[in-house]
């Protein structure tokens, strides 16, 4: 059976670009709703919201919609065209995080050859949004806030790529297709029908990459760019209606895609043992959907559990202890695979 | 520069700011942070003015009065009985405890003393309201430094206490109860069984936060070393409370006055920490949660039988004269002044608060520290602010 639709290059293309709008606030609502609603009430024994909708299931869907009704507020001293163009240009890059994330053989916008360098480089690219914010907004706390924005991601940029350049020696290849194939059609100690998904044996990598993913999204217990109890809101500070949606859609929305890529690198991405072929592209975006929740799992369960690490603390936890064991466990990956 | 003119230097800068006539940042160096009156972490109305050189606090000057509601000039134009329904609202967690040292002051001048059980109730509620007060602050400590789930926990155990204030005096927050000579009303039924179930709450909850926060490596990584009031300057600064135990000085109010509540018939230890760092000032904190419970529970033991309330004329007129009394409430020393020239109500009252002493070390203990550790000092401090401003 093949799923054979011949389609011209720019209706593929509207397409994608179509799929990509639908499925940002898509995952920011799902794991708006699942974590920062529901996991996070039932941790603090409370109910979170129950009335929109079954469970509460539209809180968000309604919050989205009070959010675009809400006045655009510019303040008084603020510079208004980067004020303005902030929010967009953080989403932007979590737009572009989701060109390279592969949710079946044929589903995804761009194969690119450099698919975990073009993720991680503009992941990076947000940052710049953020102290667009921080310096436009004409607010003390924003300024504080971003300028921390920028010294977290310098930092833990750096174990980010490092963790994931494990994998891609493994691997063999930085393109993210690429990578799920190795894991697929890879076997460890000679036992192949599960594939070989690289936690097994880049499980330091992973350990890495989850913290520097948590660091790069800006969550508990690296949360100081937003710290409310000391910036109120960091460089959100002053935004308001549609453009705070914004940035609430780029927080989910890259921690979908950061998952995303944890879940490929890692965990064996759309892969499911058995299922090869076109029904893959069926079977694709559902297990990618599951491994997606287990990563962001992690991530929301660190938030909701830990305070925060003070900016000192916070820079040493990345080049004293990340960086160092993320190079050890590059050097270890590659001495394993001359030898084997 | 000498200190004298660095000082004098930040109070005319802070004078300044606070007018909002000229920008600061002209004509000094560094950045001034106005933290309030509307911020988060000063949960309330207090607004502090710090410089700050990067993140590192240069001075910080606590300015207050935005919530001054004028207690005292209040209780001038109020009977006595009436007082007590202002006074709860000073410090709004502990509510009750904000009662009774104006009615033993009262009692002092009227030469009365309630009857045995009244002081023993008057006991029990004085420590839940300090159950009350307390393990809020015990949550609150980690929302301050991130951790959001604690504090949720701790509304949730706090209710069940605010329950059993409820079902005695009517009221969870302002319960407007202790009367002179005695209490409103005894125990309805059945309350000191509920009660001894809500203690034993209160302490599985002590070890809650033990477990949750303080094993934290994170929570005691941005707490030890944090703030440092050694011993002389917390006297020097007037602390009293757990601020000032957990610097080391042994002082509570509750062994060391001779009071005729019922502390003296149980057995209880009052804790110190040598620290007296944000660690040391929340442990202190947590254990005297643990010592109200077992306090209570005491007391709920041996509750004697007899009136709650002793004679006294319908139309209460206290002879002229002036008393002073003071209890360890939750936030620390809390004393009333009252002159009365025999009338209905008092001529003066002088409300000596805790938080208005212990916020008063703000701009001794912020110098150098980070902003992030601002907030943990502000956060241990714990001050209300209806307790600075009253």
């Amino acid at each position: 059976m093949t799923l054979a639709v011949d389609l011209a290059y720019w209706q593929t293309t509207t397409l994608k670009v179509l799929v990509v709008l639908g499925v940002i606030p898509a995952a920011a609502i799902v794991l708006g709703y699942v974590f920062l609603l529901k996991m996070m009430s039932h941790m603090q024994s409370r109910l979170g919201p129950m009335e929109a909708g079954p469970h509460g299931t539209l809180q968000l869907v309604a919050d989205g919609l009070k959010f675009i009704q809400k006045e655009d507020i510019f303040p008084d001293r603020s510079d208004r065209f980067v004020f303005g163009i902030a929010p967009i240009v953080v989403l932007m890059s979590t737009f572009l995080l989701y060109i390279v994330i592969p949710a079946g053989p044929r589903l995804v916008v761009e194969d690119l050859d450099t698919g975990v360098f073009f993720a991680l480089a503009v992941s990076s690219l947000s940052v710049l949004g953020v102290l667009m914010a921080g310096w436009a907004s004409a607010n003390k706390y924003s300024l504080i806030g971003a300028l921390r924005a920028a010294g977290q991601l310098i930092a833990y940029e750096l174990p980010l790529v490092l963790a994931v350049v494990g994998v891609v020696m493994q691997a063999g290849t930085m393109s993210l297709q690429g990578i799920v194939r190795a894991q697929s059609e890879g076997e460890i100690f000679g036992v192949g029908f599960l594939g070989n998904p690289f936690i097994l044996t880049q499980f330091v990598g992973f350990a890495v990459f989850l913290l520097a993913a948590q660091a790069e999204l800006s969550q508990t217990p690296f949360d100081m760019p937003v710290a409310e109890s000391e910036l109120v809101a960091g460089f959100m500070t002053e935004y308001t209606g549609f453009r705070f949606l914004f940035f609430f859609m780029a927080e989910f929305g890259s921690a979908f895609a950061l998952s995303a890529i944890g879940a490929t690198l890692f965990l064996g991405g759309w892969h499911l043992p058995g299922v090869e072929g076109s029904l893959a592209d069926l079977t694709g975006p559902l297990v990618l959907g599951a491994k997606v929740m287990v990563v962001a799992f992690f991530i929301f369960w660190f938030r909701f559990t830990y305070p925060r690490l003070r900016e000192d603390q916070l820079q040493a936890v990345a080049w004293k202890y990340l960086i160092p064991v993320s190079l050890v466990n590059i050097l270890a990956t590659g001495v394993l695979k001359v030898l084997f | 520069m000498t200190a004298t003119t660095e000082r004098q230097k930040a109070a005319y800068v802070s004078g300044q700011a606070a007018d909002g006539r000229i920008n600061v940042e002209l004509e000094a160096e560094g950045m001034t942070l106005n933290l309030g009156p509307q911020h988060p972490a000063t949960h309330g109305t207090l607004r502090i003015v710090v410089r700050l050189d990067g993140e590192q606090v240069l001075w910080a000057e606590p300015v207050c009065g935005y919530m001054h509601r004028g207690y005292e000039k209040l209780c001038e134009v109020r009977t006595y009985p009436q007082v007590t329904t202002l006074v709860n609202r000073i410090d709004w967690l502990g509510h009750f405890a904000n009662e009774v040292p104006f009615i033993l002051a009262a009692e002092k001048l009227m030469e009365i003393e309630a009857p045995e059980r009244a002081q023993w109730l008057r006991t029990i509620f004085f420590e839940m309201a300090r159950i009350a007060n307390v393990s809020l602050f015990l949550g609150d400590m980690g929302v301050q430094l991130g951790a959001l789930t604690p504090v949720f926990y701790a509304f949730r155990d706090r209710e069940y206490v605010l329950n059993l204030m409820e079902a005695v005096t009517g009221g969870r927050f302002h319960p407007n109860f202790d009367r002179i000579g005695g209490l409103k009303e005894d125990l309805p039924k059945g309350w000191v069984g509920e009660a001894r179930a809500v203690m034993g709450r209160v302490r599985s909850f002590c070890d809650q936060m033990e477990d949750l926060l303080m094993g934290n490596e994170i929570f005691d990584r941005r707490c030890r070393g944090i703030g440092v009031i050694p011993a002389s300057v917390a006297l020097d600064y007037g602390l009293s409370g757990a601020n000032l135990r957990a610097s080391g000085v042994d002082w509570d109010l509750r062994r060391d006055e001779d009071h005729p509540l019922a502390w003296k018939h149980c057995d209880w230890k009052v804790w110190t920490h040598a620290d007296g760092d944000s660690f040391a000032r929340y442990w202190v904190r947590l254990q005297e949660t643990r010592e109200a419970a077992k306090i209570v529970m005491q007391l709920l033991d041996g509750l004697p039988s007899g009136p709650i309330q002793a004679k006294v004329p319908r139309i209460i007129k206290v002879p002229a004269g002036e008393a002073w009394a003071h209890t360890e409430n939750p936030l620390g020393e809390m004393g009333y002044y009252v002159v009365s020239k025999g009338g209905l109500g008092p001529f003066r009252v002088k409300i000596r608060s805790a938080s208005f002493n212990n916020v008063s070390i703000i701009p001794w203990v912020l110098r150098g520290v980070f902003v992030p550790d601002v907030i943990t000092i502000l956060a241990s401090l714990y001050f209300i602010l209806g307790d600075i401003d009253r």
